[in-house]
């Protein structure tokens, strides 16, 4: 499989804060990509520096087999910012014809592109109006179709889904997975981590400018797993003490254990068996991808970082 | 480039679309243009219609007085102050003045004008003159002075004239002409600095705080996105005072259709003493009053040099200070008071070259005018003071094309400085921002 984005050693320092600290990693043609961190960790520096927006001071980005042209790779690139607006007295036809030509589409093609999309989400009567008529849900929505209209292979999405309802979340969420599926590559940057865990294939995790996390969502889980397993038993065992595990919580008939190690899940379940109760469930406990994101950056300064000098 | 077109076409049709584009285009000058008129319009007219007696028992008119205009002279005899008085209150005159049989022309009494009511300011200077000019013929005649050499002297027109070496004519209407055109370009381009320069600076605003500014340079870069929006506002201006010109124009030739005696008025008035013209206008004076002869002057001032000046230093001075004004936007945060606090070192040197303007237009080759008028800064306003008195007499050809290239200079280096500050501005929030840390953004390398 072969990189829409590689990223070598970006560096982006400003007065105060080194703000991308050496960042590497690297994403797969049409996959959806999470890129996770706290407040202030230095995603939207590094998503400026992706969309052009900012140059690195150092490193190199690689798009599609080729080194990053901020110019002339413009139209490639759909960039749905966190810090979203539009002209509040302008058509919303009128604006998005402007916005799809600054892209770098002819007159036509935009006109014709921004039908179809318009068609597809039911905003075609939204022609003439006014963003400032819009609710909040709706000019989000005009943010999206104005971000994916010129069909770029690389999409970016800054907390996309951040004041809609769950119907246009799914809308909107369905349209990214179309648009997988028809070979963009879609980067999503959030805090939202259950929307992470539903939609991302692939994950980093940055905190204090670096990278400090970089897999798919399952080998992420994997590696942060605790051996922790929930057991339903029909009725209560005479024993639930063995070395192969440690009771951690019981609820009922219920139990989550944590095996130790050099022991397997089969000498848990072994155990219950050969004292003759029935197992109802048996399930590993994976981290979720909140637990971890917490564990990795809680403790740090990651709040106080925007205030501090370098080298402090 | 084609992006920069992009942008500016937007921000063209944004504004020209817009209603107050079209009340302040159209509206504005012909309001502006009503209220002149009828400021000159009641000052000009005076609707008195007095009817005024002359009892003239001197005999000193020979029953002769000129009825002109709306005040209408009766010579008449044989009246005595009461019955005067009672003719006075019966309305048959408005007023009346008494010449007792012993006036002596040399004497110093004086005449009195006795009304029914009073009499405007402009309506008495009309009867005096009149009166005055009647009685000083009948004076100097009365000195044996023939009818003859009166009229040469009255016709002789040996005052003082003022030339140039390159030998043109300079005399006082020019002068105070080119003073006018002067001072009111130099002004123009002022209010056009400010007028158009905080429209850029609110269409930055504007973008900054609706948050769209990101979206769009993710797909231009700010430079082009500052030029874009500075050239499009700046086509706005240009139309309009384009339009703004077409209508002064147009109204100009109205106004005669709209007053038809207007004119007629104010030729009639004394508005220059005579005999202040070159000696070829004085012909033409003589025929049809001041208007001919103010117009003469007109033709001396060499206007294809003045508007093309002028579109030059108003490109110019707009380029150089709406970049400015541009970077001060991209550093306003939510509150637009920032602004003003911001704004104040741009201002300054405007009105410093407002300050120096007015300096100029009286002393064109000052040392003042003449550094005004090359510091780019403020060459565009003071400039136009100067070139209104025309080359060489107010500016020589070759400070005016350095102040040019200068100009030219000068915005190449604000427009870099400007874009520099903006390019980190627009995308800075939250944080209120000093001059200080403007100056480090211009500064610091890309």
């Amino acid at each position: 499989m072969n990189n829409i984005l590689e990223l070598q050693h970006l560096k982006k320092y400003y007065a105060t804060q080194k703000a991308v600290d050496d960042i590497s990693f690297n994403i797969s043609t049409g996959s959806i990509f999470g890129l996770l961190g706290p407040n202030g960790a230095g995603k939207t520096t590094l998503l400026r520096m992706i969309t052009g927006i900012f140059y690195p001071d150092s490193g190199e980005i690689i798009l599609d087999g080729k080194k990053f042209d901020p110019i002339n790779d413009i139209i490639k690139i759909g960039y749905m910012p966190e810090e979203r607006g539009l002209y509040k007295k302008m058509k919303i036809g009128e604006q998005a014809l402007y916005l799809a030509q600054l892209k770098g589409l002819s007159r036509a093609e935009a006109m014709e592109k921004i039908k179809f999309w318009f068609k597809r989400l039911e905003m075609e009567s939204w022609w003439n109006k006014k963003v400032e008529d819009l609710s909040k849900g709706m000019s989000q929505k005009l943010q999206f179709v104005i971000t994916v209209l010129h069909e770029p292979k690389l999409i970016i999405l800054d907390e996309p889904f951040s004041g809609l309802d769950p119907v246009n979340a799914n809308l909107i969420k369905d349209e990214i997975y179309g648009l997988a599926q028809r070979g963009s590559t879609v980067i999503f940057s959030t805090h939202r981590m259950e929307q992470v865990e539903e939609i991302c294939d692939h994950i980093v995790l940055m905190n204090l400018g670096q990278k400090i996390l970089d897999g798919t969502v399952a080998d992420v889980k994997q590696q942060f797993k605790e051996n922790k397993f929930s057991i339903k038993l029909r009725e209560l065992p005479a024993n639930n003490m063995h070395e192969s595990f440690e009771l951690v919580d019981q609820k009922g008939n219920a139990f989550t254990v944590k095996i130790k190690e050099s022991y397997r899940s089969n000498d848990v379940l072994q155990f219950f068996l050969q004292q003759g109760v029935t197992v109802e469930g048996f399930n590993e406990i994976l981290p979720s991808l909140n637990d971890i994101f917490i564990q990795l950056v809680e403790g740090t300064r990651a709040v106080s970082r925007a205030f501090q000098k370098v080298g402090a | 480039m084609n992006k920069i077109f992009l942008v500016a076409r937007r921000e063209f049709l944004t504004r020209v679309q817009k209603k107050t584009f079209l009340l302040t285009t159209i509206l504005l000058p012909l309001l502006i243009f009503v209220f002149y008129a009828m400021i000159i319009y009641f000052s000009v007219k005076t609707n008195d219609n007095l009817h005024i007696a002359i009892a003239d028992e001197a005999n000193i008119l020979n029953g002769k007085m000129n009825s002109k205009d709306d005040i209408a002279f009766d010579v008449i005899k044989n009246e005595t102050i009461a019955s005067l008085n009672t003719a006075l209150e019966q309305k048959k005159y408005d007023g009346y003045i008494y010449i007792p049989s012993t006036y002596n022309l040399m004497g110093k009494d004086s005449l009195q004008l006795k009304s029914s009511k009073a009499i405007g300011i402009m309506t008495r200077e009309k009867i005096q003159k009149r009166l005055d000019d009647v009685l000083e013929e009948k004076r100097l005649l009365s000195l044996n002075i023939s009818k003859a050499q009166l009229d040469s002297i009255q016709h002789n027109n040996n005052r003082i004239k003022f030339a140039t070496i390159s030998g043109k004519t300079d005399d006082n209407t020019k002068a105070g002409l080119s003073y006018a055109v002067g001072y009111i370009s130099g002004f123009l381009i002022y209010i056009i600095l400010f007028i158009y320069g905080t429209m850029v600076m609110r269409g930055v605003m504007e973008e900054k705080m609706n948050r769209i500014a990101e979206v769009i340079v993710s797909s231009v870069k700010p430079f082009q996105l500052m030029m874009g929006k500075i050239t499009g506002i700046g086509a706005v201006g240009l139309i309009q005072f384009i339009i703004w010109i077409l209508i002064v124009v147009g109204l100009q030739l109205l106004l005669p259709l709209i007053f038809p005696d207007m004119l007629h008025q104010m030729q009639g008035q004394p508005i220059q003493p005579a005999g202040m013209q070159a000696a070829q206008a004085a012909q033409a004076m003589k025929d049809s009053g001041g208007m001919s002869e103010l117009m003469n002057s007109l033709h001396q001032i060499n206007f294809t040099l003045i508007i093309g000046c002028f579109i030059f230093y108003f490109l110019g001075g707009y380029l150089l200070y709406s970049s400015l004004f541009a970077a001060v936007g991209s550093a306003v945060n939510e509150d637009p008071q920032d602004a003003q606090s911001l704004l104040l070192p741009i201002t300054m040197p405007i009105i410093f070259a407002i300050v120096i303007m007015t300096k100029a237009v009286n002393e064109p080759n000052s040392g003042l005018a003449v550094f005004g008028s090359l510091f780019p800064l403020t060459s565009p306003i003071v400039m136009m003071a100067r070139i209104a008195h025309g080359i060489p007499e107010g500016v020589t050809l070759w400070e005016l094309l350095l102040s040019m290239g200068l100009l030219i200079v000068g915005f190449l280096g604000t427009t870099w400085v400007a874009a520099k500050i903006y390019r980190t501005g627009i995308l800075m929030y939250g944080k209120k921002i000093t001059w200080k840390e403007m100056w480090k953004w211009a500064v610091r390398k890309s």
